[in-house]
């Protein structure tokens, strides 16, 4: 699907600039889109490799285990294919707290965390398991407590009650939020799970799926981990 | 009670900041090694989601700027009106699960043009903060680990995105009617 909406939007793009006499600015839009991409990818390097940092931390020192094990009744729910106690769950809790606190910068890194957790569990590795569908429809409905951006530009034109969105946003964002979660569930019923589906690349196996450096054995002597 | 969720948003990063290093150190961890060690792995996948970010920055882009959405909101625009919604939010609608600083500058326009407090103003501030960017979640998630068949999380996210500005909507005319 993803591929339909790339060439849809490039098609649709090119027709109506030549309806409108915009293709310049269709083209200029082209380089910026690019550049755009790579700036916020650096934007991403920091805040990528600061947050990896710290919760490796906390992964070595059992921390996300202990998350993952103190709150399972909720998460068991909405994962059911992940086996309890697995770092994947406590990942995905970090991401679900700091979306809710607003915390955009911290819960990006804890998501593809997450993400990277669950493709170790994934038996097809170019296609997306149903708990990584899951975690996505949670990511972009997003439940947030506090719209602080809004609220601060709301305070900036002169609002006389900035804050007064924030019960309408919480309503607006618990019904997309079920919605997701309902559209979620159907979906995870009534498509195969991924690995009773025929492999439609043969020759892939999984050796170009992340590229992760943890589980191959080069870990320096002090990264040792401690016994769960 | 706002007051007391911006303070603990203050607070909860530092606090993170310094709990998680403080534990690591309590249950023996070598915390400065294992920092740069999983911290290594940071800047190989934000420059993995390089490629599809562009791509998809790209193709976004582009269609904002040949006019395609106007036309397909001036299709769309009188159809609203008859249900009492106002139409000038409609753009918001394709935006939100576009492009997140597109449709936060979109929102910001419509508060100066209308008023913080109009309906409008209202209505626009509840749906940028209900939902996120589907489409740059779904790029950089799964950019990151390399899937490339998204299967149905696409549509759960675009569904979902709509439901979100109906609510909002709806909602908004509701309470501050």
């Amino acid at each position: 699907m993803v591929n339909w909406i790339w060439l849809f939007f490039i098609v649709v793009s090119i027709a109506a600039a030549a309806f409108t006499g915009r293709m310049d600015q269709v083209t200029q839009a082209a380089f910026d889109g690019a550049k755009n991409g790579v700036t916020i990818c650096f934007g991403l390097i920091s805040i990528l490799v600061f947050w990896m940092g710290l919760m490796r931390i906390a992964e070595d020192a059992g921390l996300l285990k202990r998350l993952a094990k103190l709150l399972s009744p909720l998460v068991r729910l909405l994962f059911p294919d992940v086996p309890s106690g697995h770092p994947a769950l406590g990942y995905i809790m970090s991401n679900m707290s700091a979306n809710i606190l607003g915390l955009g910068n911290a819960a990006t890194p804890m998501g593809i965390k997450a993400m990277q957790e669950l493709q170790k569990l994934n038996p097809r590795p170019d296609t997306a398991s149903p708990a990584m569908c899951t975690l996505l429809a949670l990511n972009t409905s997003s439940i947030t407590l506090v719209p602080t951006t809004l609220i601060a530009i709301r305070m900036n034109y002169g609002s006389a009650n900035p804050a007064e969105i924030v019960g309408t946003t919480l309503a607006a964002t618990a019904v997309a939020t079920a919605a997701a979660i309902a559209l979620d569930r159907w979906y995870r019923r009534k498509q195969p799970p991924a690995e009773l589906m025929p492999p439609a690349y043969p020759h892939d196996n999984g050796l170009r799926s992340s590229g992760r450096s943890r589980s191959s054995g080069t870990a320096p002597p002090g990264a040792a981990r401690p016994p769960a | 009670m706002l007051q007391m969720i911006n303070i603990l948003s203050a607070w909860m990063i530092p606090a993170i900041i310094a709990f998680i290093p403080l534990y690591g150190a309590y249950r023996k961890v070598p915390v400065y090694e294992t920092f740069t060690e999983g911290a290594k792995e940071g800047f190989g996948t934000a420059i993995g989601i390089i490629p599809h970010l562009v791509g998809m920055l790209v193709a976004i882009s582009m269609f904002r700027a040949s006019g395609a959405m106007d036309v397909i909101v001036g299709f769309i625009q009188p159809l609203l009106g008859k249900a009492g919604i106002p139409g000038e939010v409609l753009p918001l609608a394709f935006l939100r699960p576009l492009t997140g600083a597109g449709s936060l500058a979109f929102t910001a326009d419509l508060i100066q043009t209308y008023g913080p407090d109009s309906m409008i103003g209202r209505i626009a501030s509840t749906i940028q903060g209900s939902t996120d960017t589907t489409l740059y979640v779904l790029t950089v998630y799964f950019g990151a680990v390399g899937i490339r068949k998204t299967r149905y999380a696409l549509k759960v996210g675009l569904v979902s995105d709509l439901v979100g500005f109906l609510a909002a909507v709806f909602i908004c005319l509701y309470i501050f009617n």
